[in-house]
């Protein structure tokens, strides 16, 4: 802690508890590439997503009852009668896709970048864990309002688990609590659904200590070589992000005032009806690339295992890709790979979104094998084969701070 | 109707409540009415339209529907005085109790109760219903793909049913009731209330007020939501503009 | 936003632009940000006041002719407990004639009761909220006749007023009239 400007009675806290020298050491001097783009914005913008989230689910939670008879009046009761209810509920609710916007933009900035690269392995081993609790999450969530979606897609993901030989059914069973979604289950849900945002804060310091260990990347992927490729955090990458904020809430606000059910399901205003299944089931859009990889093999327990793959591959990027050159901008080749992987995904989505027939199926498939090559074939042979650009030697001409230009 | 259907027509809508989107139906799209409440036309409901909207599903649907997620209290956004409410809740009764005597009994409702439906629960609704349960109308617009506009083509949709297509008994031929078949017979003739304002109750007329009510019902914080919008939407670009001013000036020194 | 505000302490120092317009840009973004901030907070704070279900609640009509003389019943409005006490004679001419300078919350009994053989009170001690007893004859009623509360003890009248103990004020009258003249509608 800076000795000066510092009154006695924050010396005399911190001399017991650094708290402050902490904050300084990690939010004020920390040092950061200077020359991070745009696309480094994401990861403050996931935190302070995160932040909101909870804050909303615990107002919301007030008023909520996780009961069959009474969750969906409940939740209804939010809408219309709880003081700004529906705000609270409708930045929650849209929060959850701008949660996952958000971190998906992130990860494909750590594809891009190779961000997930030596030494940041566990860095980005951690992220996948806090994207596979997100997911749980989610998906708990949208059981709660109790429509007819959130009963069917509990009922279809549940069931998941029912593929898995010899010990598939006791496990569905016993995460019903049941024999079918009942009761128990939207219980155990929302239980489950206030304590993992918790967790997923937990994973979050990890994987900030884990980045603040060796600093950020940037986008030429080349360790900094001294102190001039560094500027404080703040008040540089502060203001920064505080704009990035800004921005990212005006797009946020968009969908919560003038388009709250934009991506939402209509179903989901029909109240749980265990007896009646509606015409077409699916899944909220962030989990549909997945929903698709589920849905192109022919087989359940193959499919079941096709789609927890899909995430599961993400844990061992780091020893698929031997490239010692992290940033793509200098590996042509990669390049023009990784686009292609975000179109797929893209692709993916939109047959997710499709009912099983015709061409969906084919191009499913087609999507499905391209995701495993990518992760399993291309990347472990480019590293081998790919001629990559020379390096620059600096992340660029040394910082003049002293106030003149 | 996916978000990458969505997505597509994005673009084109500003007063987006309901996106419209095509669903692997055979039921034809609904045309686009031009609700007078959307953002962009005036953003908030007429008073008079939902008042007569009100009236027709008060004369007409609450036969067969209930809306149990409406108190009668909530009429007051309607622009009925609070005597108003009054007379109307006491046109109903509602089951009380149990009094002293431990017997239940019946009251005239007040403002504070609920809608009171048409039938004490589903089994019996079905009963009287040739085995069709009405559904409840409270968010209808929301539950529905295309929203107000799906319900104002389906009152309107009526049509003698094409060559070929044989009517099952009891049913009615309707193009945008998925399957095509519908047991709700045409609820909306000609005539079928008498508008105080004076306004001509054609079928058109009726259909467009009454989705207008239940387009309110379905969204009540909407015309809230609209404006706190606007607010928070010219704050926001505000704050992003200096903000943007504010980083340039602070990154003037780093080189 | 504190963030911007700082910044512009620290740099207003030589350099760049002219320092005051500088500032004032800094100022006024760190003046947006914390009035976001708190336009933030308030729908948060306001969503924890009583929603427009809870203040419509319904009022409570009470029948009184069951109600023996000399005897009490409690009803439920509100979810609070409603004392209605069916007066004697002789218990409302000495709550009339109690001077005023013997109560610590001197307040007549003509206001308290609308009519004199009916008293009405919330039935909730006005020093921690407990419900005092005293609704059956068989209860403590305190050395006044009225209430006592068991949690400390203090002791109210058949006016429901206090009169010895910690309470501050007398037991609160909810707001009621008489629909008929045996009928009540409390709220």
């Amino acid at each position: 802690m800076a000795e000066k400007k510092t009154n006695s009675v924050i010396r005399w806290i911190d001399y017991r508890l650094p708290v402050f020298s902490f904050l300084k050491h990690e939010l004020e001097e920390y040092p950061t590439p200077k020359n991070l783009n745009y696309w480094w914005n994401f990861g403050s913008l996931a935190g302070i997503t995160l932040i909101v989230m909870i804050l909303t689910g615990i107002f919301l939670a007030m008023h909520y009852t996780p009961h069959v008879n009474e969750a969906f009046k409940s939740v209804e009761h939010i809408m219309r009668d709880v003081n700004y209810g529906w705000l609270i509920r409708y930045i929650h609710m849209n929060g959850a896709s701008m949660f996952f916007i958000v971190v998906y933009i992130h990860m494909f900035r750590g594809l891009y970048y190779g961000s997930y690269k030596s030494p940041r392995e566990l860095l980005w081993m951690l992220g996948v864990v806090i994207l596979l609790l997100m997911m749980a999450t989610a998906f708990m969530g949208y059981v709660l309002p109790w429509g007819q979606m959130s009963f069917w897609g509990a009922t279809v993901i549940t069931n998941l688990f029912s593929a898995f030989p010899v010990v598939g059914e006791s496990i569905v069973t016993w995460l019903w609590g049941g024999f079918g979604v009942d009761n128990p289950t939207l219980n155990r849900f929302f239980a489950l659904h206030y304590l993992l945002p918790f967790v997923i804060v937990g994973v979050v310091v990890m994987h900030i200590v884990s980045l603040h260990q060796h600093g950020s990347n940037n986008p030429l992927g080349i360790d900094r070589k001294g102190p001039q490729d560094s500027i404080p955090f703040h008040p540089f990458y502060t203001v920064k992000d505080i704009f990035g904020l800004s921005v990212f809430a005006l797009f946020w606000a968009f969908f919560v005032f003038f388009a709250p059910n934009f991506f939402g399901e209509p179903d989901n205003y029909i109240p749980a009806n265990p007896l009646v299944t509606p015409a077409h089931i699916v899944p909220e859009w962030y989990f549909l690339p997945f929903y698709a990889i589920l849905r192109s093999i022919p087989d359940k327990l193959g499919g079941v295992l096709m789609m927890f793959g899909a995430v599961l591959v993400l844990f061992v990027l780091p020893w698929l890709d031997k490239s010692p050159v992290r940033s793509a901008r200098f590996r042509p080749m990669y390049r023009i790979f990784f686009w292609a992987l975000v179109v797929n995904c893209l692709v993916l989505g939109w047959i997710g979104a499709k009912p099983v027939e015709g061409m969906y199926v084919l191009i499913g498939r087609l999507a499905t094998a391209y995701y495993f090559f990518h992760f399993l074939v291309l990347l472990p042979l480019l590293g081998r084969f790919e001629k990559t650009k020379p390096l620059p030697s600096s992340l660029g001409k040394p910082v003049v701070s002293t106030g003149r230009k | 109707m996916s978000v990458f259907n969505k997505i597509a027509v994005l673009g084109l809508v500003l007063n987006l409540g309901f996106v419209s989107a095509s669903i692997a139906s055979d039921a034809p799209v609904p045309l686009k009415q031009n609700w007078s409440y959307k953002l962009g036309k005036k953003g908030s409901f007429d008073r008079a339209e939902l008042q007569r909207g009100y009236q027709v599903y008060k004369q007409v649907c609450a036969v067969c529907h209930g809306m149990n997620l409406l108190a009668y209290r909530n009429l007051k956004s309607l622009g009925f005085n609070e005597a108003e409410i009054k007379a109307i809740a006491a046109e109903y009764n509602v089951k009380d109790g149990p009094n002293d005597e431990g017997e239940m009994f019946e009251r005239p409702a007040r403002p504070e109760d609920r809608f009171v439906g048409p039938y004490a629960n589903e089994k019996a609704a079905r009963a009287t219903n040739n085995g069709a349960f009405p559904p409840d109308l409270s968010l209808i617009t929301k539950a529905r793909p295309y929203g107000p506009d799906y319900v104002y083509a389906l009152l309107t949709g009526y049509t003698p049913a094409p060559e070929g297509v044989k009517v099952m008994e009891g049913m009615h031929y309707n193009a945008y009731f998925p399957g095509h078949q519908i047991a709700m017979i045409p609820p909306l003739v000609e005539g079928a209330v008498t508008f105080s304002d004076g306004t001509n109750a054609t079928v058109q007329q009726m259909a467009k007020d009454v989705v207008t009510f239940l387009a309110w019902a379905a969204e009540p914080e909407m015309e809230e939501r609209h404006q706190m919008g606007i607010m928070v939407m010219i704050f926001l670009s505000v704050f992003t503009v200096l903000m943007y001013f504010v980083m340039r000036r602070v990154w003037q020194k780093v080189k | 936003m504190t963030s911007a505000n700082k910044t512009s302490k620290e740099s207003a120092t030589p350099g760049g632009a002219a320092p005051t317009r500088r500032q004032f840009l800094y100022l006024s973004a760190g003046a947006m940000g914390a009035i976001g901030a708190a336009g933030m907070v308030y729908p948060f704070i306001k969503s924890m006041n009583p929603a427009a279900d809870v203040l419509a609640l319904a009022s409570v009509d009470v029948d009184l002719s069951k109600i023996p003389l000399g005897q009490a019943i409690t009803v439920v409005w509100r979810g609070k407990p409603i004392f209605i006490r069916h007066r004697t004679l002789e218990e409302v001419s000495k709550e009339q004639q109690v001077s005023l300078k013997d109560l610590p919350h001197p307040q007549e009994d003509t206001i308290r009761a609308k009519k004199p053989e009916w008293l009405v009170v919330i039935g909730i001690c006005t020093h921690l909220g407990c419900v005092p007893q005293g609704q059956k004859s068989t209860e403590n009623r305190g050395e006044f006749g009225g209430w006592f509360c068991p949690c400390h003890g203090s002791e109210y009248d058949v006016s429901g007023r206090i009169r010895r103990g910690p309470a501050p004020t007398n037991l609160e009258v909810p707001p009621y009239q008489f629909i008929s003249d045996t009928m009540i509608r409390i709220g």
